[in-house]
């Protein structure tokens, strides 16, 4: 039997449509539109004005607290403006519009395809190199990746783990990345073993994408300490606490962080961004984006600069689909649907996604019926309908926080198998913040 | 047989004055005192236990009263004057006047005139769809139509209505009470002074975009222009953040601004229906002035 998680999880139908399309250069946008909160943590500070000029990989954000991180130009061009616009949900956030001119990269970038191996700085430069690059983690939640691997120095991180798993439907972005780059991957996970100083890392991949696993196994061989690891296709493997248990067999407790128990997990995306910052000097600047859905005609993977309009990425292939009736950022038990089609893409965007009505709509919600499937699917031990039953009676706070809804990793199994179609996730969501807002103002007066 | 008898009722009288004694002294050493106005209080308040006065329920509202010097801070929402004057009076107190107040709805957002830029397809509440996006229409700042509001409401007193997408208050049931006020996620609903006769004037919108946006938007938003406060005299209204507000306070009901507004989202309620009167005044008549009843 394959290694996985132990509690929990479920397995949608895969739709992978998009695994054979090779990566392709997207074209150039005519504008782009640069988020400045595209991190966790506090939103960059723009350091560019309307009328300057800027080349690609320039920095047009700084970090403006612990946890932020800088942003960098995309393209090359004059700045039109610097203000608040719309992001995928609606919501206002300060971005910086670029009209695109030419293509000039700084001079200190090698756009050279060559593969270097060597790696020549200390653990300190590294951290330095990936800080000032921009890099986050790609898997989605986009957390400064130089801070996760800076850990304290009471911790000792004893395993990287690179996460390569790809659990959600649809996507095939890291996929794609593994059977083409896998070397530039590997020199990464190389890179992030220097900067954390650990002898052993783990490359789990699920057991559905054969050729990537071949290629990551070649290109682990010369590194010594790293090791390819298939794992049974489960979703949400993906998931951080899912994949160190699947790996080491340790599971982190309700609460803490990864390294509690040793472990630092970073994707493959990730991965593939520190081996070009460090090693070419390129920021964070483009990322691999996957085009799918079954209503799109042809499926594609694209290379994409940030902060390249939706609408104009819509354009590659034909314009909106026919029958699309929901268009999501991201996986469909994960992304974001997109309520806005002028938003741009971010540094984390892994893909856009079209469903058909029949696909996407939901059906209506009957009663609970105490069947149980909820509590088997969680991967976090939890019992979702005793959640929901508490958020809707209101005001049950310390009966949820007894309940740990604050493990609550927002995966959306219960959602999945709940046979009565119960909104578990968009209730458990709602009061989740509630409590995690309590508990965060009881530390703060402590 | 007779004597069995016997010693049972004798051992259970024995036994039921025991425990009288026993029970007797423990009731005696952990007596609570209550203040006795306590009970007198909760007898006269409305017993909705909304808690709308901002406490856990009436029995709450009644000992903190008791306990506190004066009574000025206290205010019973549902029961009113009526009940604070007889709550002072039990406790030989003035009663403090209070204005009558009802919650008014800033927003107008009706499926005409604001359209839907998408489809929720969610759970049917405010606060999951807050949590996720800015809203079904081009307005981030307006009414959602969910109902969380209508939810939490004891008295019945707002709905949404279905067929034109927006919430409504029937003011004969509001006593302002506040749920509602603290349910909405967009914040759009506001206690406002009754005013004389039941005449309100007030803006209906909440959106703070400016102008072109909240136009484009909906055909009722305040886009800011400011020119309800220049015409304005008595100072009543201010303008924030492309958002025009009446204070109720100083607003002398001339409803000049009601005209003068040129996306109607002020709005007049419960003022007669100007009649177009005599041919004297031939152009330049003024709208008819909503009204909600």
């Amino acid at each position: 039997m394959k290694r996985t998680f132990s509690i929990g999880g479920i397995h949608p139908k895969e739709n992978k449509l998009s695994r054979d399309a090779q990566i392709e250069t997207f074209p150039l946008p005519d504008v782009a539109y640069i988020s400045m909160a595209q991190h966790l943590g506090a939103p960059a500070e723009p350091v560019v004005q309307k009328g300057d000029k800027v080349k690609v990989g320039q920095v047009i954000g700084k970090p403006t607290g612990f946890v932020s991180s800088f942003v960098h130009s995309s393209v090359s061009g004059t700045v039109t403006a610097v203000e608040p616009k719309e992001d995928l949900a609606g919501m206002p956030v300060m971005h910086v519009v670029i009209a695109v001119e030419g293509d000039e990269w700084c001079e200190e970038i090698d756009r050279s395809k060559d593969i270097v191996s060597e790696i020549p700085f200390s653990a300190e430069e590294i951290l330095e190199k990936i800080k000032n690059a921009g890099v986050v983690g790609l898997g989605g939640a986009a957390f400064p990746t130089h801070i996760k691997l800076n850990p304290p120095k009471d911790k000792k991180a004893e395993w990287l783990i690179i996460n390569g798993t790809e659990c959600e439907p649809y996507i095939t972005s890291d996929d794609r990345i593994m059977r083409e780059r896998p070397d530039e991957i590997a020199i990464g996970a190389a890179i992030m073993m220097k900067a954390l100083n650990v002898e052993k890392c783990y490359i789990g991949i699920e057991e559905n994408k054969p050729e990537a696993i071949i290629s990551m196994m070649k290109a682990a061989s010369s590194h010594p300490g790293m090791k390819v690891v298939v794992l049974d296709k489960k979703y949400p493997q993906g998931g951080e606490k899912q994949l160190i248990e699947a790996l080491t067999g340790r599971r982190v407790p309700s609460l803490a962080l990864p390294i509690e128990v040793g472990a630092v997990v970073q994707n493959v995306g990730t991965s593939l961004a520190v081996y070009e910052a460090v090693q070419k000097n390129k920021p964070l600047i483009d990322n691999v984006i996957t085009l799918t859905g079954s209503c799109v005609l042809h499926q594609r993977n694209f290379l994409v600069r940030i902060g390249t309009p939706f609408s104009k990425m819509l354009d590659a292939i034909g314009g909106l689909p026919k029958d699309a009736a929901k268009f999501v950022s991201g996986g469909p038990m994960m992304g974001k649907a997109v309520a806005n089609l002028e938003a741009s893409t971010l540094k984390a965007t892994s893909a856009l996604l079209f469903l058909t009505e029949a696909e996407t709509k939901r059906k209506e919600e009957s009663n609970c019926i105490r069947c149980g499937k909820c509590i088997d699917a969680c991967p976090m031990g939890l019992e979702p309908y005793l959640l929901n039953k508490l958020s809707r009676i209101g005001g049950m706070y310390d009966e949820l926080e007894k309940e740990k809804i604050h493990d609550c990793i927002e995966c959306g199994c219960c959602l999945y198998s709940c046979p009565a179609h119960i909104p578990l996730l968009d209730i458990i969501r709602v009061s989740k913040a509630e409590v995690m807002n309590i508990m965060r103002n009881r530390s703060v007066k402590h | 047989m007779i004597t069995t008898i016997i010693y049972t009722i004798v051992c259970l009288v024995a036994l039921g004055l025991l425990f009288s004694v026993v029970l007797y002294l423990v009731a005696q050493k952990f007596r609570v005192e209550e203040d006795p106005r306590v009970d007198i209080i909760e007898s006269l308040l409305p017993g909705a236990n909304c808690g709308g006065c901002g406490l856990a329920g009436c029995r709450a509202f009644a000992e903190e009263v008791v306990k506190a010097p004066s009574i000025g801070s206290f205010f019973c929402p549902v029961g009113g004057d009526a009940a604070m004057e007889k709550i002072a009076a039990a406790l030989g107190q003035e009663a403090v006047k209070t204005e009558p107040r009802v919650a008014v709805i800033k927003c107008h957002g009706t499926f005409d005139n604001r359209a839907k830029t998408n489809f929720f397809d969610g759970y049917a509440s405010c606060k999951v769809m807050v949590s996720l996006y800015s809203g079904d229409t081009g307005c981030k700042y307006g009414c959602l139509g969910k109902g969380d509001c209508v939810a939490v409401c004891k008295f019945d007193a707002i709905h949404i209505d279905e067929r034109r997408g927006i919430v409504e208050v029937d003011e004969e049931k509001c006593v302002a009470c506040g749920l509602c006020v603290s349910a909405c996620p967009k914040s759009i609903i506001e206690l406002r002074p009754r005013g004389l006769k039941n005449r309100r004037v007030y803006v209906s919108c909440s959106s703070k975009d400016k102008g072109a946006i909240a136009r484009k938007a909906c055909s009722v938003s305040c886009i800011g222009c400011g020119k309800c406060a220049k015409v304005c005299a008595f100072d009543a209204i201010t303008i924030e953040n492309n958002l025009a507000y009446i204070d109720p306070a100083k607003c002398k009901l001339c409803r000049k601004c009601v005209d003068e507004c040129p996306t109607k989202a002020i709005w007049a309620v419960n003022f007669p229906i100007k009649v177009p009167v005599a041919p004297k005044q031939e152009e330049g008549q003024s709208s008819v002035i909503n009204n909600e009843n």
